[in-house]
C-alpha cells in the first residue's frame, strides 16, 4: 500500500532548492538523458511500453503505444501539455514550479526516442510563475549543453521552447493544443486522423504528452520497467498524483500508488471532512468525471478499471469533495457554467446545449424551476451525449460537451429529491445560496 | 511606420525565430502588443499581423478566442477572482463580492482612473488553496473576504510598480495548494502574464 515517492521525492527532500540544476544533478539528474543519447528508438519505445506507463493528462492512454504510432515523416515534434485547466487539478503546477529539470530530462528522453529536434512546452497563460521557473531551468540546461546543438556532446540537436497559452481550457485537448501552437484558434480537429503521432503539428508526426507523464520517464529509465511497474497496482503502474480539494481538512497534492480505496483517500490521506460533517458526494477525476456518492462508491478501489466499471474515470486525478451542506444544484450549475464558458463553439450540441443546461440549472436554483426541468436537462444532455453513457457516445468533435453532462447524470441518479425540493420550495433550501448569479 | 519600440521589435524577431512557422508566434506576439499598450488595439493587432504574415482579421480571430487577450482598456491591476467549483465550495463568490464592493468595480469592468479591473474567472489551478485570487496573474491562495478588501485598499494606496506573488501571499493569503518553498523577487508590471520567453538567447526578464 505504501509506495516510495517518485515524481515528488526530490522536492520533498530538498524543499527550497529542488528547482536548481545543482540539486537536480546531485540527486542523480540527467544521467538517464545522457544514457538515452546512445540508445535506439526501438529500445527506448520498448522500455516505456514495458513499464506500462499510462498518460496522466486524463485519457490514461499507454505512453509507449502512443510513441510507437509515430509516422515515418520528418520532422517530428514534441509538445508537452502543461495547459492544466481541468477544475480541481493543480498537480502539474507543483511539478513545473518545484522540479522543472525532471520534466526537461523527460523531454530529452522523449525527443531522442521520437527523433524530435524541436520540442515545445505549452503552459497555460495563468501560470506565469511556473513558466518563469521552467524557463530558468531551460536556460540552465542550455548552458550545460543538455539542450541546443549537440546535446551531451553527441550530434543530436534539441531546441526547447516555452509557449504560453492565453486562457482557453479547450487547448488541453491535444488537437486544439496543436492548432493553438500553429497560431490558430484553439479548436479541436475533426477525427480522423485520430493520433497527432500520425498527423499533428503542421500535419507532421507529433507526440503530445502531459507534464506528469513526461516527469515519470527519468525514473522509469533509472529503475527499469519492472521495478517501476511493481510500484503500482495491476494495470495502473507507477504512482499517481491526486489533487484533493473542496471540503476536506487537508487539501493538497498526494503522490500515491493506485489501489487504495476512496475512503482511505478522503478520510485517511486528506484528513476527512471539515468540522466532521457528512460526506455528500465527490468528483473522482476532475470536473469532467461523473460523480461518486458514499452509499455506493466509498469502498471502491481507486484504480482506472474499478472507476470505469462504476461509470466514471480517474481522469486528471482531481478529487473534489463536497459535504452535506453543499447544494447539488449550485455545484452542478457551477460545473456546467464552466463547460458553457469554455465551449469553443464549433459543434451545435455543445455550444447551445451547455448554455441551455446552465440556464435551466440557474432557474432551478433561483426558484423558477419546473417539475419537468430535470427531464429537460436529461433530454438536452442526450443531444450532446447519447444515452448519457460513460464513456460517452459523443455527438461532438471532442469530449468537452459530453463532460458537461456528468453533473446531470449525478442529479438524475442520486439527487432527484434535491431537484424536487428546489422546485417545491421555490428556490434553494440551503442556507448558503448565491447572493447573485454570475454570467459565464 | 512602426508602433513598437526597438526593444520590442528585437524581442519579436527572437520569438519568431523559435518557431518552424512564423504564424506560430502570434500568441507570444499578442502579449508583446499588450505589454506595449496595456491592452490590444486594432493597430497592435495589425502590427502582429505584419510580423506573422497573417491578415488582421486572422489575428483578431485568434485574439478573440482567448480570454487573456484584453481588447478593451484594462486597469494597471487586473484582479481575477476564481469562482469555479473548488473555490465556490469554500467561499470564492464572497471573495469576489468583497472585491467588487471595496473597489466599486463590478466584475468585467475597469474603474474610471484605469487603476483597477475586476473579473471572475474559471479554475486557475489553485484548488488546494481555495479560494484563490490573481493580480495580473500573480497568485494569492487562501483569501478571505476581509483579506480581499485589504488587498484592494493596498493596490489603491501602495500602487506597487511590480506585483509580486510571494509578497501578496504573505500579506493577504492563507492556506496554499502546496508548499511554495522557493522565494521569487520579480513579478508583473501590467495586466498580462509576467513571463518573458527565451531567456536562452538573452532578454532581460521581468520575473
Amino acid at each position: 500500500m505504501t509506495a516510495p515517492l517518485v515524481v515528488t521525492k526530490r522536492m520533498t527532500e530538498n524543499p527550497s532548492s529542488s528547482h536548481t540544476i545543482d540539486v537536480y544533478e546531485k540527486t542523480g539528474g540527467y544521467k538517464q538523458a545522457k544514457r538515452s543519447v546512445g540508445m535506439t528508438r526501438d529500445e527506448l519505445v520498448e522500455l516505456v511500453k514495458e513499464s506500462g506507463l499510462l498518460g496522466r493528462g486524463g485519457a490514461a492512454f499507454s505512453a509507449g503505444l502512443k510513441w510507437s504510432f509515430l509516422a515515418p515523416a520528418r520532422p517530428s515534434y514534441l509538445v508537452v501539455n502543461a495547459d492544466e485547466s481541468e477544475p480541481g487539478t493543480f498537480k502539474d503546477r507543483q511539478l513545473l514550479e518545484r522540479d522543472p529539470h525532471q520534466m526537461i530530462e523527460g523531454i530529452i528522453i522523449t525527443s531522442i526516442a521520437n527523433e524530435v529536434h524541436d520540442a515545445f512546452v505549452y503552459i497555460r497563460g495563468e501560470y506565469p510563475k511556473p513558466a518563469r521557473r521552467v524557463q530558468a531551468a531551460v536556460d540552465e540546461a542550455y548552458a550545460s549543453g543538455y539542450l541546443g546543438r549537440g546535446i551531451f556532446g553527441s550530434d543530436f540537436d534539441l531546441e526547447l521552447t516555452i509557449h504560453l497559452g492565453a486562457g482557453a481550457y479547450i487547448c488541453g485537448e491535444e488537437t486544439a493544443l496543436i492548432n493553438s501552437l500553429e497560431g490558430k484558434r484553439g479548436e479541436p480537429r475533426l477525427k480522423p486522423p485520430y493520433f497527432p503521432a500520425a498527423k499533428g503539428l503542421y500535419m507532421l508526426p507529433t507526440i503530445v504528452n502531459n507534464v506528469e507523464t513526461i516527469s515519470n520517464l527519468p525514473h522509469i529509465f533509472a529503475m527499469g520497467a519492472e521495478e517501476y511497474g511493481a510500484l503500482g497496482h495491476e494495470a495502473d503502474t507507477g504512482t499517481f498524483l491526486f489533487s484533493v480539494s473542496g471540503h476536506v481538512k487537508k487539501p493538497g497534492n498526494y503522490e500515491l500508488p493506485h489501489g487504495i480505496t476512496w475512503r482511505g483517500l478522503i478520510y485517511d490521506i486528506a484528513g476527512g471532512i471539515r468540522d466532521d460533517r457528512e460526506l455528500k458526494a465527490w468528483i473522482p477525476g476532475g470536473a469532467s468525471a461523473p460523480w461518486f456518492v458514499p452509499e455506493h462508491h466509498l469502498d471502491l478501489e481507486v484504480t482506472k478499471d474499478a472507476t470505469a466499471e462504476a461509470g466514471s474515470m480517474l481522469g486528471s486525478g482531481a478529487v473534489i469533495v463536497m459535504d452535506e451542506d453543499t447544494c447539488m444544484i449550485r455545484a452542478a450549475e457551477r460545473l456546467v457554467r464552466f463547460f458553457a464558458h469554455e465551449s469553443c463553439g464549433q459543434c451545435t450540441p455543445c455550444r447551445e446545449g451547455t448554455t441551455w443546461m446552465e440556464m435551466i440549472l440557474r432557474r432551478i436554483e433561483e426558484g423558477q424551476g419546473r417539475a419537468v426541468d430535470l427531464d429537460l436537462l436529461v433530454d438536452v444532455s442526450d443531444g450532446i451525449s447519447i444515452g448519457l453513457a460513460w464513456p460517452p457516445k459523443m455527438t461532438t468533435i471532442c469530449p468537452l460537451g459530453p463532460s458537461a453532462v456528468s453533473p446531470i447524470i449525478a442529479l438524475r441518479d442520486h439527487f432527484r429529491d434535491e431537484v424536487d425540493a428546489h422546485v417545491k420550495n421555490g428556490g434553494c433550501p440551503f442556507e448558503h445560496r448565491a447572493p447573485e448569479v454570475l454570467d459565464a | 511606420m512602426t508602433l513598437w519600440s526597438e526593444e520590442t521589435i528585437e524581442r519579436a524577431r527572437g520569438i519568431i525565430s523559435r518557431y518552424p512557422e512564423k504564424r506560430s508566434a502570434v500568441m507570444p506576439l499578442l502579449y508583446l502588443a499588450m505589454a506595449e499598450e496595456g491592452h490590444l488595439t486594432t493597430e497592435g493587432m495589425e502590427e502582429v499581423a505584419r510580423w506573422t504574415g497573417m491578415t488582421p482579421a486572422q489575428v483578431q480571430a485568434v485574439a478573440s478566442f482567448y480570454t487573456m487577450y484584453k481588447r478593451e482598456r484594462t486597469g494597471e491591476y487586473l484582479v481575477s477572482c476564481c469562482t469555479s467549483i473548488s473555490c465556490m465550495l469554500l467561499g470564492g463568490d464572497d471573495v469576489l463580492h468583497a472585491v467588487e464592493d471595496e473597489s466599486g468595480v463590478p466584475h468585467g469592468e475597469t474603474d474610471q482612473e484605469g487603476h483597477l479591473s475586476v473579473e471572475h474567472v474559471e479554475c486557475i489551478g489553485a484548488c488546494g488553496g481555495a479560494p484563490a485570487v490573481q493580480v495580473n496573474y500573480e497568485l494569492i491562495e487562501g483569501v478571505t473576504p476581509e483579506k480581499a478588501r485589504e488587498l484592494v485598499r493596498w493596490l489603491q494606496s501602495a500602487r506597487p510598480s511590480v506585483v509580486n506573488t510571494d509578497e501578496m501571499q504573505q500579506l493577504f493569503g492563507g492556506r496554499r495548494s502546496f508548499d511554495w518553498a522557493i522565494a521569487e523577487s520579480g513579478g508583473a508590471v501590467g495586466p498580462y502574464p509576467a513571463f518573458q520567453p527565451l531567456g536562452t538567447f538573452g532578454s532581460e526578464g521581468e520575473g
